[in-house]
């Protein structure tokens, strides 16, 4: 038991954060605070796609040593270069690997550099609307800003109210 | 007619189509950001959605030319199978079949008449330095629905989405201008949205984890194998829970009805938004997935069809119990979300048929109704029940615009509204289930009420101000709004085009998914 939970440590670690991000994201009434509950949501969902990438005993997917010379020189010699998504081989085949050494997988990674623009943008719009709401509200603590706003709407349907009697005497 | 309009478009421009499809909005957004005109930025906004909507016409062409199932593939950067030394696609690539066509004829359109709406509304709301940037973030949410909608590939569905909510957001913040709430509704719906995307983000990286893909339709042939994966069911999970909060899904609909103002966005938003999201849904739940996932049709059975009847019976309560015409209207969308849910959790072809049909229906008699109020607002004070009084004697042309798109959202026999109703009701009897069918009948009884006692201020009590002259929208938002009625009826009375889009759609998911 203590194994199977140690084994997935780092799962525990991204599901702690995305519930204490999405915890913070809907219990906080400052709007500055629930983004930073956002954020927190959203860097765990990167961690989970980097850890998704790793393979155990691998390194970075830098290619060095022997697996270098191999797929910069003698591409195009050996049908089994496992460059060919660089470009370099080309007609070579999408097949097993044959570098010498283990690389983690990059894929998940570069998807996480798009996923944290998406992220930086959604922050940047989320304070640009906080400043905007500070400037119209005074306050970006959601609670006040929902009173101030019922109380408008409470106004407003007494003036409908008084407005639909008004015509009903007339008529 | 289609064939011909397709028949203009050079060949080399319509084997491109896909990616011009995208291309174009994307490329003219930045350069209207440098428009020192607004006007000019608002031709370029114009110009952009008319390319796309051509574009939307020859994919359209080319997937009727082909047969059921088949879909045109087309790889990004020629990074696909066998070009360039893959087995496998290795890119991102664009696949559009029967249903991508239709999503993207119905985004296309609708954004087309929308920019040209747009201007007067945005003139009255938008300061003149800023325009061209409205313009410029308009063009990016369309172009980022338009990519949710041509996308063969998980991931990069979930960076369309994106771009569109995000500039989503911006599009619903700009109606502070007016009316200030629209500034916590925007970070509401920026908070809730972000997370409906995170979710969906989790579940293609679980998938991801399965199955070592991206690409849908590589998904299609690995997830079975996996079918019993733990991995794979959270990441059901996941996708469902995070494109049902994009699609306004009942019990997480909750950003929608403060999110949709009185503006040109409103129009725009709840036209295409959340029918692109739904389209999502369509496309994971019977393409990616696919009936023969035990956990799947359970959750068709026991989650979405009794979200969906809740949707239809709550919503529509709500709807009738709002002052304010424009949350009635977005309520009663919540509620037509249900119809369109309701149609899909049959799972069978014709019930999907149904579900499709009725989405294309709802956009044509939302964008008419939220147009028409847009108009409104441009002239008259706001747009509650009692501003609305009496608007038929200063506005005939806009209110019977309005009016023949509230009849069909009723449902009444001759308008678009009614021929989706009737096809999900067959749908529903035809799977035997008849105490559904009972419940959209019921439901179409509270649209009634709520459209009806709108209707019924409009045409029947005495204006607010009787003295006040005859003021008609502007010509440039009656032109549009015309063409989205006359299409309810076009639909109403002659539903076969439409019709057969949806039924297109829904046999092609199908002999898809069998493969």
């Amino acid at each position: 038991m203590l194994e199977f939970i140690l084994e997935r440590g780092n799962y525990w670690a991204i599901i702690g954060l995305m519930m204490i991000g999405l915890y913070i994201t809907f219990a906080a009434t400052n709007l500055i605070k629930r983004l930073v509950g956002l954020g927190l949501f959203q860097t765990s969902i990167v961690l989970f796609y980097v850890s998704l990438g790793r393979i155990n005993e691998a390194t970075a997917p830098i290619l060095y040593g022997d697996d270098y010379k191999k797929v910069y020189y003698d591409a195009g010699h050996g049908a089994s270069d496992a460059v060919s998504s660089t470009g370099h081989g080309a007609g070579g085949e999408y097949g097993p690997q044959v570098l010498e050494n283990l690389y983690s997988n990059p894929l998940p990674h570069v998807l996480m550099l798009t996923a944290i623009v998406v992220g930086v943008a959604t922050l940047a719009v989320g304070l640009a609307i906080t400043v905007r709401m500070r400037e119209a509200y005074g306050t970006v603590e959601m609670d006040e800003v929902r009173a101030m706003d019922l109380e408008v709407a409470f106004a407003e349907a007494a003036d409908d109210a008084e407005e639909t009697q008004a015509a009903a005497g007339a008529v | 007619m289609i064939d011909y309009i397709a028949s203009l478009v050079p060949a080399d421009v319509a084997a491109h189509a896909p990616a011009l499809l995208i291309a174009i909005p994307m490329l003219l957004a930045p350069i209207a950001t440098f428009m020192p005109s607004g006007r000019i930025a608002w031709l370029l906004a114009i110009l952009g959605t008319f390319a796309s909507l051509v574009m939307a016409i020859v994919l359209l062409a080319q997937v009727r030319g082909l047969e059921d199932g088949q879909a045109i593939a087309y790889y990004m950067g020629g990074w696909g199978p066998g070009e360039g030394g893959f087995a496998r696609p290795a890119g991102i690539e664009f696949r559009i079949d029967a249903l991508n066509a239709m999503v993207l004829l119905l985004v296309t359109s609708i954004g087309f008449l929308a920019a040209i709406f747009s201007w007067p509304s945005i003139v009255a709301e938008i300061r003149q330095a800023k325009r061209a940037m409205f313009y410029a973030t308009y063009l990016v949410c369309f172009m980022g629905l338009l990519g949710v909608a041509a996308t063969g590939d998980a991931f990069n569905l979930f960076v369309f989405l994106e771009i569109s909510s995000i500039a989503t957001y911006v599009l619903v913040a700009l109606g502070s201008s007016r009316d200030r709430r629209a500034l916590p509704a925007a970070a509401n719906y920026l908070l809730v949205g972000t997370i409906g995307a995170s979710f969906f983000v989790v579940g293609v990286g679980f998938l991801y984890a399965a199955t070592g893909t991206l690409n849908m339709d590589e998904l299609v042939v690995l997830l079975p194998a996996q079918a019993g994966n733990k991995a794979v069911m959270a990441g059901y999970a996941f996708i469902f829970v995070g494109l049902g909060l994009k699609a306004a899904m009942f019990p997480l609909h909750l950003w929608l009805p403060n999110a949709y103002s009185p503006s040109f966005v409103t129009t725009f938003l709840a036209a295409t938004a959340t029918k692109v999201a739904i389209y999502a849904l369509i496309r994971f739940l019977f393409t990616v997935f696919g009936l023969d996932f035990t956990f799947e049709g359970s959750s068709l059975i026991w989650i979405l069809m009794p979200m969906g009847i809740a949707a239809m019976v709550a919503c529509s309560f709500q709807a009738i119990f709002q002052t304010d015409v424009r949350r009635t209207l977005a309520y009663s969308s919540v509620a037509q979300v249900g119809y369109m849910l309701l149609g899909i959790s049959l799972a069978t072809q014709a019930g999907l048929a149904a579900g499709l049909f009725h989405m294309f229906n709802h956009a044509l008699m939302k964008g008419a109704l939220f147009m028409a109020l847009a108009g409104m607002v441009l002239t008259y004070k706001g747009t509650t029940l009692n501003d609305m009084r009496g608007l038929a004697r200063s506005a005939p042309w806009t209110m019977t615009a309005f009016a023949i798109a509230g009849v069909s959202l009723i449902g009444v026999p001759l308008t678009a509204g009614f021929q989706s109703k009737f096809a999900l009701v067959t749908a529903l009897l035809e799977s035997g289930w008849w105490w559904a069918a009972m419940i959209v009948v019921f439901t179409s009884v509270l649209a009634v009420i709520y459209m009806g006692r709108i209707l019924e201020a409009v045409f029947f009590r005495a204006p607010v101000n009787p003295n006040k002259k005859r003021k008609e929208a502007p010509l440039l938002i009656l032109i549009p709004l015309w063409v989205l009625a006359l299409a309810n009826i076009w639909v109403g009375v002659q539903g076969g085009f439409v019709a057969g889009l949806a039924n297109d759609a829904a046999t092609s998911l199908f002999i898809g998914g069998a493969r």
